[in-house]
């Protein structure tokens, strides 16, 4: 291997590395941001403290999450100019507009409010406070809005011309933002963040309850948890057949790498379990059932669909990653569903917070939204290879003059930096959900006029029903 | 339609050196303190805000991708290696406020990530600026210079220069919103700050004069351009005087001109060129397609909106804090 060719290598290890660290915490922001809203939304609606107990629970847990999303993001929105400068010059005059109007529209609405959701519940009132939750958890969705269609775009580009210099041109667009693998996998992708949260929330509530049945917050986690498990689970399991068969219709060459196809054949069998190998063209020790596979993608008992052999060897994606990624995916999407039925079985008998092995299968399945989700992306974005733009623009084409040793330092620097900074960042999430949520940690008060700045008195001066004085949990 | 985005991008960058800038400036004033007690009120200070501010530079580095995708692929090959440094800066600064009040044994660390996260992100932004008016081997609209090429003793210059700047900004911010000894001490800072800044100046002066740097001529050129360092000396004076007579509000905003001015300078000694002397901004501008296609939304409605948001902000936030007030 020429030293090009590493450098190229090193660069998407580098993303690779840099976006999976990432694509976690935004996931976290969207799901916990709508969860937060919702929360706050009930509390104004009921009056029921247990929902501002929950609130105040998750929001500190929020903003840990945040800060680490808004400085991994930081490094995203550099990368493209420092490691793929050839792909942001070439490609900057469409992908370039949508993440300026992600930055604009999105980021700066969560960025502008957050400071007022997090300090601000004594400073503004509580229906001042609840709208700024609202414009942070919208602002998590237009967001997803925007960079999940600059990333369809390059997934399945249209509505473009190339220029003379090989720049991508915007020609239309409406096509360009709308382009046909996008309303799929804005939806999967924002369901994926809220059942990754939900899957968390019920297992932070679950732990909770192992230790104490009675405790309404850990209660009121790990029902809204369960209720999100019986309905949204399923729903994703349809939400991702639907991409699928889209992506089979604009990629196919990524649908027969995740399925280990390498040969078309009339009622294609549904490969599950082997070993796909890019060298001998075949699928070593496979597990297959007939026709299932043709009849998930085509819907038909003896329909077929392309095998990777079909496709010239330089435009095949690796086989391997994307068929395992593929795997663990639809596992534990079909898992999380189960534990949603399970769940509503025992709502039905009146047990669901007392029966043990639900509450233990909840706190293991805790990551398993996360997990699921980033698998879903190592399909889609290696499935994408060996192109950047699909199609268009090759991955070897679109890397900047950076030399070897210059990424090779940087890959370096980020792995070091990302352990200390993220590991602490996880390991300061896990401290605080394991404290017990206790009761009345207060909200923002209601009928309390809204005291102008700098006249705040610190809630020991002034004892107020609402903001016992008892020390915050222990710190 | 260029000349639109081109403002866009330097009233964001400028109002990501006023605003980020002093936070940054309040993280080194805070690496020089060990009284926890002035160490927390600092950092209420700018937590409620600095997520906001920071988000100024995002701002500045999209724009610079959807609106001159020349200059963003040019730029940033370039500076490969310092914005690297850069944002393992602003990771660990932004990080520390977050995890400096969860942490227990592990505190001292984030306290160090806080300053010295502050202290890496600021020299190197002061570092970049120096290396533009220096001059970036470009050929072709492609960087030529290697890892190092952004490299000089002009640059390192800048960089302190820079941090001594945005120390200034940190310390007068720290007037405006703190109270009893943390304000004291800032009082006390700013002038040797102020001091400092000026040497500075003078020896980027003598030296710019010196190597005969291609901005100078410029400046002969144009003899306007005085006008800048003009508002910056009758600003700085006023500057003086409310710091020895101790009204709060006035050395932020002061100094805040002063930088606005020193920005302006710098602006209108490149104009009309984005990277110095190689790339200009009609080269660099994305199809005018794309360019509309930001304005018709984006423009002249999301930007404005943007801007209220931030007063929003500031606002919310505005007046004196105590150490840890309204910590959620």
């Amino acid at each position: 291997m020429d030293i090009g060719s590493t450098a190229i290598l090193l660069a998407r290890a580098q993303f690779a590395f840099t976006i999976g660290f990432h694509i976690i915490l935004p996931a976290f922001s969207i799901g916990l941001a709508n969860y937060l809203m919702v929360l706050e939304g009930l509390w104004l609606l009921t009056g029921r403290q247990v929902y501002m107990d929950v609130f105040q629970y998750w929001l500190k847990i929020f903003a840990v999450g945040f800060a680490m999303g808004v400085v991994s993001g930081l490094v995203m929105s550099y990368q493209f100019g420092t490691n793929w400068g050839a792909f942001a010059d070439k490609a900057g005059p469409i992908v370039g507009p949508l993440m300026g109007y992600e930055v604009l529209t999105a980021f700066f609405l969560e960025a502008g409010f957050l400071g007022i959701m997090l300090f601000g519940r004594h400073r503004v009132g509580p229906y001042l406070h609840f709208a700024a939750t609202c414009f942070v958890a919208i602002g998590t969705l237009i967001s997803a809005f925007w960079i999940l269609s600059a990333n369809s775009w390059m997934q399945t580009p249209t509505g473009y011309k190339t220029s003379l210099d090989g720049r991508f041109l915007p020609d239309s667009w409406l096509h360009i933002i709308f382009n046909p693998s996008f309303p799929f996998r804005w939806v999967h992708m924002v369901i994926a963040a809220f059942l990754s949260v939900a899957f968390l929330v019920g297992a932070v509530g679950a732990y909770h309850l192992l230790r104490d049945r009675q405790n309404q917050a850990a209660r009121t986690m790990f029902s809204m948890a369960m209720w999100m498990a019986a309905f949204v689970a399923p729903i994703q399991i349809l939400a991702g057949d639907f991409h699928g068969l889209n992506t089979l219709e604009h990629q196919p060459a990524k649908v027969a790498a995740l399925e280990g196809d390498w040969h078309a054949e009339p009622g294609q069998r549904l490969i599950l379990l082997g070993w796909p190998n890019m060298g001998t063209e075949k699928t070593d020790f496979e597990v297959s059932i007939p026709h299932l596979g043709a009849l998930i993608l085509t819907h038909t008992w003896n329909g077929e669909i392309k095998g990777l052999a079909d496709f010239p060897r330089d435009q095949r994606p690796p086989s391997p990653p994307i068929f395992v990624a593929f795997r663990v995916m639809v596992l534990l999407g079909v898992l999380m569903a189960a534990i949603g039925i399970a769940g509503l079985w025992k709502r039905y008998r009146g047990r669901l917070y007392y029966s043990n092995w639900l509450l233990r299968c909840m706190v293991i399945m805790g990551p398993a939204g996360f997990m699921a989700l980033l698998s879903g992306w190592v399909v889609t974005e290696v499935g994408r290879q060996p192109y950047t733009v699909y199609g268009m623009l090759r991955t070897e084409e679109s890397v900047s003059p950076i030399g070897l040793p210059g990424v090779a330092t940087s890959l370096v620097a980020f792995a070091i930096v990302y352990f200390i900074v993220f590991g602490a960042g996880f390991f300061f999430l896990l401290r605080l959900m394991r404290h017990m949520p206790i009761v009345g940690e207060g909200g923002p008060p209601q009928g309390v006029p809204v005291r102008s700045a700098g006249l705040t008195p610190l809630p020991s001066l002034h004892p107020d029903p609402r903001h016992p004085t008892e020390p915050r949990p222990a710190e | 339609m260029v000349m639109f985005w081109i403002a866009v991008l330097i009233i964001s960058t400028l109002l990501y050196v006023l605003l980020d800038g002093s936070d940054l400036g309040v993280g080194m004033l805070f690496g020089l303190t060990r009284d926890e007690t002035r160490r927390a009120t600092m950092i209420s200070a700018v937590s409620s805000v600095w997520d906001g501010n920071e988000t100024w530079l995002v701002v500045a580095g999209v724009l610079l991708w959807s609106a001159f995708p020349a200059v963003y692929a040019t730029l940033f090959s370039a500076f490969y290696l310092p914005l690297l440094l850069m944002l393992a800066g602003l990771i660990l600064r932004g990080v520390a406020f977050e995890y400096r009040h969860k942490a227990e044994r592990t505190k001292w660390v984030w306290d160090a990530a806080f300053a010295g996260g502050s202290l890496a992100a600021t020299f190197i932004q002061g570092l970049m600026v120096g290396a533009l008016v220096q001059g970036l081997p470009v050929e072709n609209g492609e960087y030529t210079g290697g890892e190092f090429g952004w490299f000089s003793p002009f640059a390192i210059l800048c960089g302190i220069g820079l941090c001594l700047g945005y120390s200034l900004l940190g310390a007068c911010w720290l007037v405006q919103k703190c109270e009893d000894d943390v304000r004291e001490v800032a009082y006390r800072q700013i002038p040797v700050l102020a001091i400092g800044l000026l040497v500075f100046l003078v020896v980027v002066f003598v030296y710019a004069l010196a190597e005969n740097l291609r901005v100078m001529d410029r400046w002969v050129e144009r003899p306007f351009l005085f006008v800048f360092p003009l508002v910056g000396m009758v600003t700085a004076l006023v500057a003086a005087r409310s710091v020895r007579l101790r009204r709060d509000s006035i050395p932020f905003v002061m100094v805040a001109l002063i930088f606005a001015a020193a920005f302006g300078t710098l602006a209108i000694s490149f104009w009309p060129y984005m990277i110095p002397f190689s790339i200009t901004i009609t080269e660099a501008a994305a199809p005018h397609s794309s360019l509309a296609f930001l304005f018709w939304f984006a423009g002249i409605i999301v930007f404005p909106l943007m801007l209220l948001y931030t007063t929003i902000n500031l606002t919310v936030f505005r007046g004196k804090v105590r150490p840890n007030a309204g910590h959620y």
